[in-house]
């Protein structure tokens, strides 16, 4: 093959694997904490730039953020990867997943002191801290819903030809929160109220995206989400249209947390990562870019709309311990009910 | 398939290594998948999979949904492709054809939001019979929407491999036909009939284990979980539960199963020997008709109404975003770039296993005493190229991840095995297009290419590929828009590995910029018929 022929090809190759990535730029810095989350944390609009850049200014240390799809995907990466894995913190499990993370024996107590963290129920647990939090909720839409629920007993036995928009508990986590959240409203008679509710789900989709399209397609009234969502229309769209429905039973909780691995190449770097997140560096990068609420305080009051935001007077939170031993009997009843004619 | 012709052992004994090379290829792909999901993991959960009463009645519903679903969308691809293939001179017909390739490249989630914005509650349909007085809306929700969105995602398929074939029937047919002065019926039976039914069983194949492996479409337009596949099994054992043997478990029951009704479709008679042709296309004195006219003019408004009335809502969705903000990201250019490089790496990839294949089988029916262990042999591969689409894309890249992880870093291999995988998925579509030219073509110039003693690469660049390069085209861009549409592969390595235009437009989803989402699924599906500008046959080729 003539020369000029084979560097056509080389440069051709080189530039073709530069943009698929295949060539990693080196670093250069001497310590790099390795933190794996769920992509959204990292984008471009996330938490993840804001806190990598703050965390650097006093670790001297090099935060690389390693993004899989969300908290469920992190657990599976993590039992994958097992003892091997490169991670020195895992950030954005939720309560309902940390027995089960426990579980595989991978992580250590934190020790971190968890005096600062302000989270609605409270919190305590050795190995995990959390950084934000969001209480599942229906949002519906003002302009087409009149007369949104006023408690989940309401949303059960109301008008059925006004839809809701439901997530799988078998494939996403805010359907297993819906889940959770009857099954501690009506304990026993959840499979009754499920029968009942049934006939208002318009469909269930595997995860929050699709409900969340639907909804926002205007092809039902009603999703459900966080208490949160209405806070991003409010900033980003400035729009009041989508809010959240206070329930008088309350709220189930979802808190997101981070851990720290046994096997952790950095381990020093890590729980002061761990200590960082309750700290307002951390933290008000919370409310704006991950839109859930702040797990600590923050150095500015929460923008305005936050303050509009449902605040629950009563929040429901099973243990995780609880969750892992039942999940599978709870999900297996709620496939019954949902599946009788 | 092709009369037996005498090839020399020179000519046959490479296109059978190749096609061996081809099967040990797949086959190794897809066993150190699960050999490495299963290592160390057997505990008896396949038995207790078999025995599941509520893992019976989601086979029953899937294979249901998937032979309802398979069936509709190959009665209506028939008058369409036939209507298409009468008339080959209309306005549009080129792009017709081309848009028809935009729904297998787009993310089936894009999709799906474009077919609720016309059959949904707030959707046209409902809006036109709400003025029309009815108080409730129509819902789709149930089997009728599965139904809808596998006929939407498939007619297009099954319409374009019937094309495809009606074209390629000999002009002396049509001339024949016409001075016999054979009826419409005459004509349907005598010469589209047998030419269809040709091709008719391998679409179905296709077409029944693309709706049987369906996940997202079942889930969001099912209304509830009454409506579940397997693949939705296999998710949830594979990511909430974290049970491979189950996965790999359901995965089997799912080839078995599926792989067992494809194989009683295969034995429905299909062999017919086009005879030897002079390859010319000819004017077809049959669609010249007033009345045959009118009615070819409403099928085909039909067709493209249900085809571009949902992509229209992409469009519409796709225009309020900030289009040119889009295009000018960083995030953009590097997903639009990976997309384009794993898209072409993998079609091509594909388009030389099924070449391999194809030859090979070739190779293997020019014997002149069929012998059984080379019809074995035959059959092996084609079953092979196109079960692949029964094996879980979940399966192949979580195994593969298990294989490769101590190995070195994910974000050197996660490209490969993406294309790895998306060519795999792309192998069973490239053979529907590639092998019905070949065997053709074959049995067109083979004698002649013998005794003028071409062979080799100057028998392929002079005869093969003249001839070829259309039906190659259109395999390629097939292939493409496959993988620039896929997901599934991408989504477990994360985002910082590799980062494709469906993961950018699922991220931006899932954190609430659904207007992002809007205009990068347009994007996408302007790049899917800009592939499709490759692969549809042109129109100046049509008239000639």
């Amino acid at each position: 093959m003539p020369s000029y022929l084979v560097d056509t090809l080389r440069s051709g190759l080189a530039a073709a694997l530069l943009a698929t990535g295949l060539v990693l730029p080196a670093h250069a810095a001497e310590k790099t904490l390795t933190v794996y989350t769920y992509e959204s944390f990292i984008s471009e609009w996330g938490p993840g730039p804001k806190v990598k850049e703050a965390f650097e200014k006093s670790c001297g240390c090099t935060v690389n953020f390693v993004g899989v799809a969300d908290g469920v995907a992190l657990l599976t990466r993590l039992k994958l990867e097992g003892e091997g894995s490169k991670a020195d913190v895992v950030l954005g499990l939720d309560t309902s997943l940390t027995e089960e993370a426990k579980q595989t024996g991978l992580f250590e107590a934190s020790g971190t002191d968890l005096a600062k963290a302000k989270v609605p129920g409270g919190f305590s647990d050795d190995v995990f801290v959390p950084y934000d939090y969001g209480h599942f909720a229906v949002v519906y839409d003002s302009e087409t819903l009149r007369n949104p629920p006023k408690s989940l007993k309401e949303l059960v036995e109301g008008d059925p030809s006004q839809k809701i928009v439901i997530e799988d508990p078998r494939t996403s986590t805010p359907g297993l929160g819906l889940l959770l959240w009857v099954k501690s409203v009506y304990g026993d008679k959840a499979p009754e109220a499920w029968a009942k509710l049934k006939g208002r789900v318009l469909t269930v989709t595997p995860g929050w995206s699709e409900a969340y399209g639907l909804f926002t397609k205007g092809e039902a009234p009603m999703v459900l989400s966080y208490t949160t969502s209405p806070a991003y229309h409010m900033v980003a769209e400035e729009t009041d249209r989508y809010q959240a429905a206070e329930f008088s039973e309350g709220h189930y909780i979802q808190i997101e947390v981070a851990g720290l691995l046994k096997n952790a190449p950095q381990k020093d770097l890590a729980r002061q990562f761990l200590a960082f997140m309750l700290e307002p560096g951390f933290q008000d990068t919370i409310p704006t870019n991950n839109w859930m609420m702040p797990a600590a305080a923050t150095s500015e009051p929460l923008p305005d709309a936050f303050g509009t935001l449902v605040q629950p007077k009563t929040t429901f939170l099973m243990s995780s311990a609880e969750v892992a031993a039942n999940r599978k009997a709870w999900i297996d009843e709620w496939l019954a009910a949902m599946t009788l004619n | 398939m092709a009369r037996p012709r005498i090839l020399a052992n020179a000519e046959r004994l490479p296109a059978l290594a190749g096609g061996l090379l081809v099967l040990a290829l797949v086959a190794g792909f897809i066993g150190t998948a699960l050999a490495a999901l299963l290592c160390g993991r057997m505990d008896g959960a396949f038995l207790g999979v078999i025995g599941d009463p509520v893992v019976h009645s989601v086979l029953r519903f899937t294979l249901f949904q998937a032979a309802l679903s398979t069936a509709l969308s190959v009665m209506l691809a028939l008058p369409v492709a036939s209507a298409l293939a009468r008339q080959p001179g209309f306005a549009g017909r080129r792009w017709l054809i081309r848009l028809m390739a935009v729904p297998m490249g787009l993310p089936v989630l894009i999709g799906a939001l474009g077919l609720i914005g016309i059959f949904g509650r707030q959707g046209i349909i409902n809006d036109g019979l709400a003025l029309v007085g009815l108080a409730e809306p129509v819902s789709i929700y149930g089997l009728s929407g599965i139904l809808i969105a596998h006929v939407f995602f498939n007619l297009p398929l099954a319409t374009r491999l019937m094309l495809s074939a009606l074209e390629r029937v000999p002009a002396e047919y049509w001339r024949s036909a016409a001075s016999l002065g054979l009826s419409p019926l005459s004509i349907f039976r005598f010469i589209e009939w047998p030419v269809l039914a040709r091709v008719i069983p391998g679409a179905s194949g296709l077409i029944f284990m693309l709706c049987a492996t369906s996940f997202t479409l079942v889930l969001v337009f099912g209304g509830g979980p009454a409506a579940t596949t397997i693949e939705v099994a296999i998710y949830q054992a594979l990511r909430f539960d974290f049970d491979p043997e189950r996965a790999v478990s359901l995965a089997l029951m799912q080839i078995v199963v599926t792989g067992a009704i494809l194989a009683a479709l295969s034995l429905l008679p299909a062999a017919v020997d086009t005879g030897q042709t002079s390859g010319r296309r000819f004017v077809r004195f049959d669609g010249m008709g007033l009345a045959i006219r009118l009615l070819d003019a409403v099928v085909l408004l039909l067709a493209t109404l249900f085809l571009v009335l949902p992509l229209a809502q992409v469009i519409v969705s796709g225009v309020n975003a900030d289009l040119v903000k889009l295009l000018r990201e960083p995030a953009f250019r590097q997903a639009a770039g990976t997309s384009l490089i794993v898209a072409s790496s993998a079609g091509l990839l594909s388009l030389a296993c099924a070449y391999g294949v194809v030859s090979a089988r070739a190779a293997l029916s020019s014997a002149r005493t069929a012998a059984i262990g080379s019809r074995l042999l035959s059959a092996a591969l084609g079953a092979s190229s196109s079960l692949v689409l029964l094996v879980p894309t979940s399966v192949l890249a979580t195994g593969w991840f298990l294989a490769l992880r101590k190995t070195g870093d994910i974000a050197s291999f996660a490209p490969v095995i993406v294309v790895g995988i998306n060519a795999l998925m792309a192998l069973p579509f490239v053979m529907r297009v590639l092998e019905p030219a070949f065997v053709e073509h074959q049995a067109r110039t083979t004698r002649l290419a013998t005794s003028l003693g071409l062979s080799g690469i100057s028998r392929f660049r002079l005869v093969d590929w003249p001839v070829l390069k259309r039906p190659l085209a259109m395999a390629l861009a097939f292939a493409m828009a496959l993988s620039l549409g896929d997901l599934g592969a991408v989504a477990l390595f994360g985002s910082e590995n590799i980062s494709t235009l469906p993961s950018l437009i699922y991220a931006r989803m899932g954190s609430y910029r659904s207007h992002d989402a809007d205009g990068l699924a347009l994007i996408l599906g302007a790049i899917c018929l800009v592939l499709a500008l490759i692969g549809a046959p042109q129109g100046k080729d049509m008239r000639r």
